[in-house]
């Protein structure tokens, strides 16, 4: 199985050590990962913009990247979810097709490829879990409370093995936190207090450590933590499942 | 002003948006508890949905075969084109009637077609009978919220606004007290009433009859006591048949409040002895955006709110931010298509979360459609230069895998090195109440290239 380890534009810059935990992980887990050093960005923040047509090129190269792989993986449901829902901008060519179908986000791939979900992390934290919208109810990645379906979560099944770590309910289990891409700029007063709030049902459900599966979501929550000094640290969950003591 | 704009000045007191999310993330909880009370709720909209795309698709026969059965129930029948041929039917049957004092149940079609000023302006006294509505009639406002009208207004302010027009004793905000006041004013206008004006809910095209809904009564005791009745519908509210209420009744209630049924679902099927029942069809822009494939499922809509009550963005804006007779998340795919230039920073008033389209009960993909107006808003909306210069390079650049790069190596090191002032000025919106990344030396191309060399 040869897997095609995809690192989101914003990750590569700005978080190193949330691609540098993906691969480890996979690495851990048994996975053959190659990393295209030639990619760049799915196109979601153009497309989000309104400026779909000129994510055209992105589209094209991400495909060019992928498109040897058997899967490919990234540690960022957002940007997944672009690819497989947004890509049909895109002459529709077998292998556009095939690297639509093979994308998938980093927990989804460990649960759902892989079968596994105790890979033997500790972390002894108590922990909030962030539902990134791009990955609950683009992606399935777990039941949505707008919903009536049973509850299933991908990156519950993860966490709740992970030895130690204790998962706190939240009194708002899966509401946006107020990213959003270019929102958070173009609409920053709302973005502003939709990450305040969030943080606050952590802050009252004693959460130490914020994760979740996306980091641009957890980008602007630390934006908000670091600036008004509050006491909960984020970890995008890659770094706490690569984490054993 | 845009939405961005509007929204900044509500969120000036954080204390009252606490409130008014939290107040409507009540709506929100009540309607996922009376949602889990059904058995197949998910089911029961899909074949919601399913109805609501076999009607649009079929749209003028069901509306066809609706009007012979309504005249065959001995009810009057007109179309309107425009919000205009609509005020001025009504004005006709009104005055033909030389009715003055007229009483109003709810009904946002005639605030999309501002009929009341039109009204008003003809002479005659036009009175919302719902407590929300009139509420924000006396406070000339319009609507926040289309199922709950008056929910940016506190009990106190509403306290105020009845001691000046009401003449109530201060109360502190009593609800109990000021509603008691508010039955006896509209009592005496349902009394002298010429003529009641109500919207519809579902209109059924095999019995010609129609549904209104209200937790109030107010509909029937205007449509009972006046001699004559006009109810006011947009093409879109038809179903084919009286079998589909029970599906949309038990949808419309539980999503609109978490009530298990509409406090009143009035079935009008034809006029009592001596009085007149009219029904005006109204278009004003539907079967344009009917024509619109991408956003056509946008007029299955039943007007339920459930968006508006789940929408975070909506919660924390308060619905006069979005400036349209519709707000919230299906305001924000409806409006454009009214006036695109006008409304274009509505599809951007969102952060595609998709919620909106997890509650809506008949599953419009409401978040896939605010994204497919915005690539059409930045073709034909003129975009603020520096904006659209920035997005059309990094769109360029992407594709351009060695400059991207260097480029972004560049951006690190100036957020590395550039002194604060200069990172956190006002130019950059990021930095105004957040802090940005902390950047490393090493981006994870340049590590991985390393371990590569060191393997």
């Amino acid at each position: 199985m040869k897997v095609g380890l995809f690192i989101p534009c914003y990750i590569n810059q700005l978080y190193p050590k949330v691609g540098i935990a993906t691969l480890e992980l996979l690495e851990k887990l048994g996975v053959e990962v190659y990393y295209p050093s030639s990619q760049t960005c799915c196109g979601q923040p153009l497309g989000n913009s309104g400026y779909e047509d000129d994510s055209k090129g992105a589209c094209q190269l991400f495909v060019e990247n992928f498109k040897e792989y058997d899967y490919i993986v990234g540690p960022s449901g957002s940007c997944i979810y672009h690819v497989k829902h947004h890509f049909d901008i895109l002459e529709q060519t077998p292998e556009v097709i095939r690297v639509r179908n093979n994308a998938y986000e980093l927990c989804e791939f460990i649960v759902k490829v892989l079968g596994k979900t105790d890979i033997g992390a500790s972390f002894p934290y108590k922990v909030g879990l962030h539902k990134s919208c791009h990955g609950l109810r683009g992606l399935k990645l777990g039941s949505c409370s707008e919903r009536m379906d049973a509850h299933y979560s991908t990156e519950e099944d993860l966490l709740n093995n992970v030895k130690g770590l204790e998962l706190m309910s939240l009194n708002r289990k899966d509401e946006c936190c107020g990213f959003g891409g270019t929102f958070s700029v173009f609409e920053e007063a709302i973005s502003v207090k939709m990450g305040k709030d969030r943080i606050q049902d952590h802050l009252d459900n004693g959460v130490e450590v914020i994760t979740g599966a996306d980091h641009s979501c957890l980008m602007h929550l630390e934006g908000l933590l670091n600036r008004n000094k509050q006491p909960i640290r984020v970890m995008h969950i890659a770094e706490i499942l690569n984490n054993s003591l | 002003m845009s939405h961005s704009e509007k929204a900044t000045i509500f969120n000036k007191n954080e204390a009252k948006v606490n409130w008014h999310d939290k107040a409507l993330w009540y709506v929100r909880e009540k309607r996922d508890n009376a949602a889990h009370k059904i058995k197949g709720w998910e089911e029961l909209r899909n074949v919601a949905s399913g109805i609501k795309a076999n009607v649009l698709s079929n749209l003028d026969n069901y509306l066809m075969e609706f009007e012979a059965n309504a005249q065959k129930n001995g009810i009057k029948v007109h179309w309107a084109s425009s919000a205009e041929e609509h005020n001025k039917i009504i004005y006709k049957i009104l005055a033909e009637k030389g009715a003055k004092n007229i009483v109003k149940s709810k009904s946002m079609l005639t605030e999309e077609c501002h009929l009341n000023p039109f009204l008003e302006s003809k002479g005659l006294e036009v009175v919302d009978t719902d407590l929300g509505e009139y509420i924000v009639q006396i406070a000339q406002e319009p609507p926040s919220h289309i199922v709950l009208p008056a929910i940016h207004k506190t009990k106190e302010e509403v306290d105020e606004l009845f001691q000046e027009h009401l003449g109530t004793k201060p109360s502190g905000g009593d609800p109990q007290y000021l509603t008691n006041e508010a039955r006896k004013h509209l009592r005496n206008k349902f009394l002298q009433a010429d003529a009641a004006i109500t919207g519809v809910n579902f209109a059924v095209a095999d019995t010609g009859g129609f549904v209104v809904c209200t937790n109030e009564g107010n509909a029937d005791m205007g449509a009972h006591l006046a001699p004559v009745h006009i109810a006011c519908m947009g093409i879109e509210k038809i179903i084919p048949k009286e079998a589909h209420l029970g599906i949309f009744l038990r949808l419309l209630a539980r999503s609109a409040t978490g009530q298990p049924i509409t406090t009143y679902s009035s079935h009008f099927n034809t006029p009592a002895p001596g009085a007149e029942m009219h029904i005006v069809i109204v278009d004003n822009g539907r079967t344009e955006q009917l024509s619109r494939e991408d956003f056509r499922s946008s007029l299955s809509c039943i007007r339920c709110g459930a968006c508006m009550n789940t929408c975070p963005i909506y919660r924390r804006s308060g619905g006069h931010s979005y400036d349209a007779t519709i707000p919230g998340p299906i305001g924000s795919i409806l409006s454009p298509g009214k006036d695109l230039t006008k409304h274009s920073s509505l599809p951007f008033a969102s952060t595609l979360c998709g919620s909106c389209s997890n509650v809506c009960p008949v599953k419009i993909n409401i978040h896939e459609q605010l994204y497919k107006w915005r690539q059409l808003i930045v073709k034909d909306v003129k975009q603020p230069f520096v904006k659209k210069v920035i997005l059309k390079t990094t769109g360029w650049l992407m594709a351009r895998p060695k400059l991207f790069n260097l480029l972004g190596g560049s951006a690190r090191f100036m957020l590395k090195h550039a002194p604060r002032f200069m990172v956190y000025s006002k130019l950059n919106a990021w930095g105004k109440e957040r802090e940005l990344p902390e950047v490393g030396k090493q981006n994870f191309n340049e590590w991985y290239k390393n371990r590569k060399k060191n393997e």
